[in-house]
């Protein structure tokens, strides 16, 4: 092994033994390892600081625009989660359950049935579900604005969290029909010839085993649809129905000094809920990134 | 179908293992397409026929609004703010987007294969925050950072500064990367995962370098995943509108109207909806072309 690397002497060796799966082993140190930690350590403060700012300023009772150590205080927080501060907090939440509700169960019936049954130009609709999950939604923001006004749904939270979960299922049936894939056939066809339905097997065989999978994909559209801002911004101006993201942009907007310390904390607040789900999904999610990158194969 | 599992003998005639079509299939369909069809696909074909026409959100065209055939497109080649949104958006795709996501996430995922754990984990942590938190508090976060006395002017040693009205697209670019960078960073340490260790130990046998072996060896190696993030970010970026809008509505002027943007800034705020898809429509095709010419890259690998 040593021989190998003595072999290449111009370039800093590395290891060549293959990285151990343990995350614990410690690289041995030479310059190579040295400079590229030391890189690291520069690109990770970049990524750190804007992130730093938020969290000092949200603390700092007189708070600015520039990163210094907060004058601690919990004075915005006190602000931010008493009063009416919190009511665009409920319609995030609506939103964001509505839609993913929705987009969850007919993502469900429709990845199911994608995966295990025999469908006409199924090859055709997976690819059209694909570039409809790649669309920018600003296509569809005049025609459905139309639509709104003609049915009468505008300044309606719960059209408009349909219209999310509607620009939402096609990567949920992506992501849920990869799963169900992933599920053996066998299980189910055990459960069908001992008398169980369609969907008696897709309720006790199917949902039961795809169940991180399905999670993950409701999580993934909860994340999205808590932050949604354009759809909202134009299908619902009614203020009662303002959500966390469009109230964050009022106060960022409004006439007169922007309360950083306050916004800071709102913008915490707001993220907690994201954070906090994408840390249960986090290891699910590798399951959407192998999907990523699986167009190669 | 494997055959071999089920027990029961076939008749030689009619092969009962090919799955065939049920009808009850449609009842599962159902649901999604009736979803899809109503507040998905009827809008993408309206739209583009509104891209057509003098459609407007108040004023006579409000309600009868007609078919002007390729009236807004002549006045889009005739429009000075449309090129200028254009050329936004391919620095915004191009600078903030594909050099520097594709960059500093493949720079990220190098760096922590050699780094130390906890600095792995950390550092990984704090990118990938970046990423998770909600696009709006990313653009309060870099609203403050571009301010007199933010994070740049700071950096920059002119605190009297606001970047946001004097280099706003520079700021926007960097909110952009900032933000996004950790899903490149993903996609490139799974790649790298996959790329087979024997192939680097031969290339070292032979006397190759760090360099050498990454630019002769990994990189070749992962072409395909390089370019499918490439066409993910591009997308992506392409079709990003909370960011800017709410860190600049598209302003100082109109020196941040990317496209998306733009589209809205004439249907809901210059009530032209009409005009406003038919730039929504360029974008479309924008990212079409893009799209064809990444899946043009990538046909030798998926015809393998």
């Amino acid at each position: 092994m040593s021989a190998s690397t003595e072999q290449a002497p111009l370039t800093p060796p590395i290891a060549v033994k293959p990285p151990s799966p343990s995350p614990n082993r410690y690289k041995r140190l030479t310059a190579g390892t040295v400079s590229a930690n030391g890189l690291l350590i520069v690109l990770g403060a970049a990524f750190l600081v804007p992130l730093l700012w938020l969290v000092f300023a949200s603390f700092d009772k007189t708070a600015t625009a520039s990163l210094r150590l907060p004058n601690l205080s919990l004075i915005h927080y006190k602000h931010e989660l008493t009063g009416t501060n919190l009511k665009p907090f409920w319609n995030s939440f609506y939103i964001a359950a509505v839609s993913t509700i929705v987009t969850t169960v007919v993502a469900l019936f429709a990845g199911y049935a994608l995966s295990r049954r025999h469908i006409p130009f199924k090859r055709t609709f997976m690819l059209v579900v694909l570039f409809m999950s790649g669309l920018p939604v600003t296509i569809l923001l005049v025609p459905t604005y139309q639509l709104f006004v003609r049915f009468n749904w505008l300044d309606s939270k719960f059209y408009t969290s349909l219209f999310i979960a509607a620009t939402s299922l096609p990567f949920a049936i992506w992501l849920i029909k990869n799963f169900i894939d992933q599920v053996p056939i066998e299980l189910e066809e055990a459960a069908q010839i001992d008398g169980a339905g369609n969907f008696t097997t897709m309720t006790r065989v199917v949902v039961p085993l795809a169940l991180p999978g399905i999670i993950a994909t409701s999580m993934i559209t909860f994340i999205g649809a808590w932050g949604a801002f354009v759809i909202p911004l134009v299908l619902d101006s009614n203020p009662a129905d303002t959500p966390g993201s469009i109230a964050i942009y009022q106060f960022l907007t409004a006439n007169g000094q922007v309360n950083f310390g306050d916004l800071a904390a709102y913008s915490i607040l707001f993220a907690i809920p994201v954070i906090a789900i994408y840390l249960l999904v986090s290891r699910k999610l590798s399951g959407a990134f192998t999907f990523a990158g699986g167009i190669k194969t | 179908m494997d055959v071999s599992t089920s027990a029961v003998a076939l008749p030689p005639r009619r092969r009962q293992d090919k799955v065939r079509f049920q009808v009850s299939s449609v009842g599962w369909l159902l649901p999604a397409i009736a979803l899809l069809a109503v507040l998905f696909i009827v809008p993408v074909v309206y739209a583009i026929f509104l891209a057509f026409t003098n459609l407007q959100l108040l004023g006579p065209h409000a309600q009868s609004f007609q078919f002007t055939g390729t009236a807004n497109l002549s006045r889009m080649f005739g429009d000075s703010v449309f090129w200028h949104s254009l050329f936004l958006t391919a620095i915004f795709v191009v600078a903030s987007g594909i050099v520097a996501q594709t960059v500093f996430g493949f720079a990220l995922a190098l760096l922590m294969q050699r780094a130390l754990p906890p600095l792995r984990l950390g550092i990984g942590a704090i990118v990938i925050l970046a990423w998770v938190l909600p696009e709006i508090s990313a653009a309060f976060i870099w609203y403050a950072a571009g301010q007199a006395g933010g994070a740049i002017s700071l950096l920059t040693r002119s605190p009297n500064t606001n970047y946001l009205s004097t280099s706003a697209m520079l700021i926007v670019c960097i909110a952009n990367a900032w933000r996004n960078t950790a899903f490149s960073m993903l996609v490139f340490s799974a790649g790298l995962r996959n790329v087979p260790e024997e192939v680097n130990e031969a290339a070292q046998l032979e006397g190759a370098g760090y360099w050498r072996r990454l630019f002769s060896v990994t990189i070749p190696i992962m072409r395909p995943t390089i370019f499918t993030n490439l066409l993910l970010i591009t997308l992506a970026t392409l079709s990003d509108f909370t960011l800017i809008f709410a860190m600049t509505q598209g302003g100082p002027g109109n020196d941040t109207a990317i496209l998306p943007v733009y589209s809205y800034i004439e249907a809901f705020q210059f009530n032209e909806l009409g005009y406003g898809t038919a730039i929504a429509l360029a974008l479309i095709v924008l990212g079409g072309l893009f799209s064809l010419l990444y899946v043009r890259h990538l046909r030798p690998e998926l015809n393998k």
